[in-house]
């Protein structure tokens, strides 16, 4: 196995994109990431594009052909890779693997979903239909819902509070802020966060990402030609992925997400990294929920430390772990099956020191977490500053 | 829901009807052909098991923003029950108010329209909870 480098980053703006369909957004970020690296559309020899719900959410399969062709890339062998949330992060594991294994030098990943051309009660029955539908969904739990009862389960056994969860949304806010591609780029203060109406309690508005639209893409190369590119390298250094059963109920300790533990296990020993050694971490936090449990099963913190972690603002910009630079998903977006490249794209951003305002100082690690459904699938790559 | 995925279903949506390992006795609900804890092992020796319908609250929430189907019924308490079986099962919660349901709380099954799949469709029916009497 070699070396892996993303030598190139595009991203569309995340958010209710009426005038964009999938297939332009994916273009844009694709082309974006290739100008970005100076690859030659002749040199890409393979695309995953991590994709949730296109048949539903636009009546259209098989898009990732769809999206190469109409870049201009219809040689190019093209694959959808879907795991729910987590679609993006696998399309990266895949190109990962296609490269480390020696089969490609030259390869695209990328994430795109069209979530507002249905309804929101539509996208939210498509999206919780990456829980399990015929035995969780189909007698009322909506994909809120599911969440909601994690975080009760939390902050009975752990004392978490409804304060705790609505400052991760205010942190992630206030980086979105900082961020000209997020959906959100304003902060709102706690007390905004905690009068929202509730969704699934003690979820309210506040505590759930929005759906929305968007697109991201990495260039992928072996480390012995990332330096002949344009694109200033990031080197993969770990990669892992885990597991646990589809329904929440199928779970014995609902505080914490086994697929998540075991993917970070996974993605330290391949880096030979440990938790401490993390400087900013993109978190999957869908709900503020997520980030608590994520941060904990991370190893950043103790389990049940999550909560008052946040509200001694260690996981801040600049503080202990800067966690969701970007604004994560309840302010830069969830284009779901793009997160993990949105996540990819600000860890390499950050890891090149053009994030602006919102720099974490001097970063030599970073971490992406990628979750599908309500934790039935999960992957992390660990990332590092080429020199 | 088709009609053919409902007949599929139907034993268990209204009898509770899961499997008992052999090997380890774990209980299942609904119904797997593995049991992930003795996997080979299993194979061939999951039994019928037709759970008791009672259990205890793991955990709950109140549902504001449902999907389409559930609007009607909206807001409503939805729970994770753990099942005097081991087993743990989702569901609606019904006949508590929202402020009296706690963890441990005692629940049973009862039988309750779900939902109808669309305004032309079929109303299919299923189980729900309810505090235990
Ligand atoms: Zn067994």
């Amino acid at each position: 196995m070699r070396d892996v480098a993303i030598i190139g980053i595009g991203e569309t703006k995340i958010g209710e994109l009426w005038n964009q369909s999938l297939r332009e957004l994916g273009i844009h970020a694709g082309l974006g990431a290739i100008r970005d690296a100076g690859v030659t559309g002749e040199e890409i020899e393979k695309m995953y594009i991590g994709n949730m719900s296109a048949g539903r959410l636009i009546n259209q399969e098989h898009i990732a052909p769809m999206i190469a062709d109409y870049a201009g890339l219809d040689d190019v062998p093209a694959v959808r890779i879907e795991s729910g949330g987590a679609s993006g992060g696998m399309a990266l594991a895949q190109g990962y693997m296609a490269v480390a294994s020696g089969i490609h030098d030259v390869v695209v990943v990328g994430g795109a979903e069209k979530m507002t051309d249905v309804g929101d009660e539509e996208a939210k029955k498509i999206l919780s239909s990456t829980a399990d539908w015929e035995w969780e969904s189909t007698f009322g739990a909506t994909f809120d819902s599911l969440y909601a009862m994690m975080a009760r389960y939390h902050m009975r056994k752990h004392g978490t509070t409804k304060e705790q969860l609505g400052m991760v949304s205010v942190k992630n806010h206030s980086n979105g802020a900082l961020n000209p591609n997020a959906q959100f780029q304003r902060a709102f203060p706690l007390k905004v966060v905690l009068g929202a109406p509730p969704v699934a309690e003690p979820l309210g508005m506040f505590d759930c990402a929005p759906l929305s639209d968007g697109a991201a893409a990495c260039v992928l190369v072996s480390e012995d030609i990332a330096e002949s590119y344009n694109g200033e390298p990031v080197r993969i250094l770990g990669l892992g992925m885990g597991g646990d059963h589809m329904a929440v109920h199928d779970r014995r300790d609902i505080d914490a997400m086994k697929a998540t533990r075991h993917a970070a296990r996974n993605a330290y020993d391949m880096a030979g990294l440990e938790p401490k050694d993390i400087d900013f971490a993109e978190v999957h936090d869908n709900y503020t929920i997520s980030e608590i449990m994520a941060i904990e099963d991370l190893g950043f913190f103790s389990k049940g430390d999550g909560g008052p972690a946040t509200e001694r603002g260690d996981t801040s910009l600049n503080s202990k772990i800067s966690i969701n630079t970007s604004g994560g998903l309840k302010a830069k977006g969830q284009p779901v099956g793009a997160v993990g490249i949105n996540q990819a794209v600000e860890a390499v951003i950050q890891l090149r020191e053009d994030a602006g305002d919102r720099q974490v100082e001097d970063p030599l690690y970073g971490l992406t977490h990628n979750v599908g459904g309500t934790g039935a699938s999960a992957v992390v790559h660990i990332l590092e500053r080429w020199s | 829901m088709n009609i053919p995925r409902l007949w599929r279903e139907i034993r268990q949506r209204y009898q509770g009807i899961g499997v008992e390992c052999e090997p380890c006795g774990r209980v299942y609900f609904p119904p797997r052909e593995v049991c992930p804890h003795c996997r080979r092992g299993s194979i061939g020796n999951l039994n019928e098991y037709e759970l008791g319908g009672k259990g205890k609250v793991v955990t709950y929430t109140q549902v504001h923003e449902p999907m389409e189907d559930y609007k009607m019924m909206v807001p409503y308490i939805m729970v994770i029950v753990e099942m005097d079986e081991d087993v743990r099962m989702t569901g609606q919660l019904v006949d508590v108010e929202y402020e009296d349901v706690e963890p441990g709380m005692e629940v049973e099954v009862t039988i309750r329209r779900l939902g109808e799949e669309s305004p032309s469709g079929i109303i299919y029916y299923g189980y729900k909870f309810r505090p235990t009497r």
